[in-house]
């Protein structure tokens, strides 16, 4: 096979958070500066120091899946079926049977299962059962979202589930975005979708002393870049996007979103959990080298911007290395004030915004912004949504492992 | 409840079926039970008979009257080796 290299087109869009169930609504919270972090309600966390988070609102599984599905399905894969229809509706794509060898899916995952796994644990070590239910493993398996969307849309093309922390979607559509660059499949469902929000998880992460507490004001307690931050706020959710070769997409007359453009990704190889500045550093120059795209090109960054002290200090000088004198210039964003930390999701959710962003022209803005940190004094927009034409954008993940995604895209209309 | 009931009651409720559908001599593919629905309809019914059946028995299990028959047996504490013996070289629990 001739391996050339062809344009990417992100023709449909999906997600499933906190902040909204389908990507308007999602947006419109995003740009209106409405949160999704709040106490969490799906079961009682009275016991623990952090008793917040970004959980999807009224969730009845039932309303979308019937009971027979539900039993081998994990919240985490419900999750990224429910964005995976909203991508491929909002595609109005149909794909061929003889097509669905070259149609295949890429999912991130951070935790996989956890629900299940946290019920299993219980079940065996606090009630001392000793059988666990059959549906555990096919449930808790990190590729079982991407398998499961393969089976919904007869997805019989290159499939994989990547498991990089925090940029786990990142890397998921960056890599299915060169499956099709590179000639092995013409379209992809990619994203992440993640469900942490549990008992044992919050215990795990609230050890690791990153999590922001604002138990009086959860909306308000996830403020990155500002000097008062305190801390990241979990989330659960799914994005997914389909991506589709550009000539593809041409024919049939899609609606583009935009292009994917470029993709880099690095290893600090330096630290499990202190990120460094090189490693990012090296990941978004490889994402505009990939896109022949010049530093004063990009207008939009939505950053990684965890809310920790050290993130967003880190991302800061990160971002002044790559782009010098314009990176006081270009606007930068972290909607994890919002949709909260979405672990192995949150990069194909923040894509998602960011895509949205170049298409209405409009920059959502990191909430809860109430001052300037010294070692974080570029442009955040702060609060207030801007209308304001971008022509490129770079979404950033940097995970906890020190493994580095940049995703960059490009206005098209 | 005898056993036969009990034992449809499960399948109808672990399949998610309307009441009736399962009968007594339903073979396991009318009903569309295949080898993952198998060992999660093997889990209810240890759990709730509180029993445990043996892998070499519940391979052999390919309708609700043999199903039925091994658990009378395996609960009356009688002789099961027939069963075993039985339809030798398939095998109906999932592959890894």
């Amino acid at each position: 096979m001739v391996r050339s290299v062809r344009r990417v087109a992100i023709t449909g869009l999906g997600v499933f958070a906190s902040t909204g169930k389908d990507v308007e609504s999602f947006f419109s919270n995003l740009v209106n500066a409405r949160s999704g972090i709040r106490r969490i309600a799906q079961w009682d966390p009275s016991t623990l120091s952090v008793q917040i988070a970004a959980e999807v609102p009224d969730y009845n599984p039932t309303d979308y899946f019937p009971l027979k599905r539900l039993d081998l399905l994990d919240r985490f894969s419900q999750f990224g079926l429910l964005a995976a229809r909203e991508a491929m509706q909002s595609s109005g794509i149909e794909i061929a049977e003889e097509e669905k060898p070259r149609f295949g899916v890429v999912m991130g995952s951070g935790m996989g299962g956890a629900g299940t796994f946290d019920d299993g644990y219980f079940n065996l070590y606090a009630k001392h059962e000793t059988r666990l239910h059959p549906f555990t493993i096919p449930k808790i398996m990190h590729n079982a979202a991407t398998s499961q969307i393969c089976m919904e849309y007869g997805a019989q093309g290159p499939a994989l589930a990547i498991a990089t922390a925090c940029s786990s979607a990142g890397h998921a559509i960056g890599e299915a975005f060169h499956l099709i660059r590179f000639g092995m499949a013409d379209l992809m469902l990619a994203g992440g979708s993640d469900a942490p929000i549990t008992y044992g998880m919050l215990r795990s992460w609230e050890s690791v002393r990153v999590l922001a507490m604002g138990n009086g004001d959860p909306g308000r307690a996830c403020r990155p870049f500002s000097a008062d931050r305190e801390g990241m706020v979990l989330g659960e959710g799914a994005g997914v996007l389909l991506l589709e070769e550009w000539e593809h997409a041409r024919k049939r007359g899609a609606k583009i979103y935009a292009e994917i453009a470029g993709y880099g990704m690095s290893s600090d190889a330096s630290h499990i959990t202190q990120p460094s500045i090189r490693g990012p550093v090296r990941a978004i120059r490889m994402a505009l080298e990939e896109a022949e795209a010049k530093p004063e090109d990009v207008g939009y960054i939505n950053a990684h911007g965890t809310g920790t002290r050290l993130n967003d200090a880190t991302e800061t000088q990160v971002v002044k290395e790559v782009f010098g004198d314009h990176a006081r210039r270009l606007a930068i964003s972290s909607t994890k004030s919002m949709h909260g930390h979405v672990m192995g999701a949150t990069g194909a959710v923040e894509l998602a915004a960011t895509v949205m962003a170049l298409q209405r022209g409009v920059i959502p803005p990191t909430a809860n912004y109430t001052r300037a940190d010294p070692e974080c004094d570029l442009d955040y927009t702060p609060n207030q949504a801007r209308e304001t034409r971008v022509d490129v954008a770079i979404s950033n993940s940097f995970a906890f492992g020190g493994l580095n995604a940049v995703l960059l895209v490009r206005r098209t209309n | 409840m005898n056993i036969q009931d009990k034992v449809i009651e499960i399948i109808t409720r672990e399949q998610h079926l309307e009441a009736g559908i399962v009968k007594p001599e339903s073979t396991f593919a009318e009903l569309g039970i295949d080898s993952l629905d198998g060992v999660n309809i093997l889990f209810a019914l240890e759990q709730d008979f509180k029993i445990d059946i043996p892998d070499s028995i519940a391979q052999n299990m390919r309708s609700v009257s043999q199903v039925v028959d091994a658990l009378t047996r395996v609960i009356e504490g009688k002789d099961v080796s027939d069963l075993v013996a039985m339809a030798k070289g398939e095998n109906s629990t999932p592959a890894a």
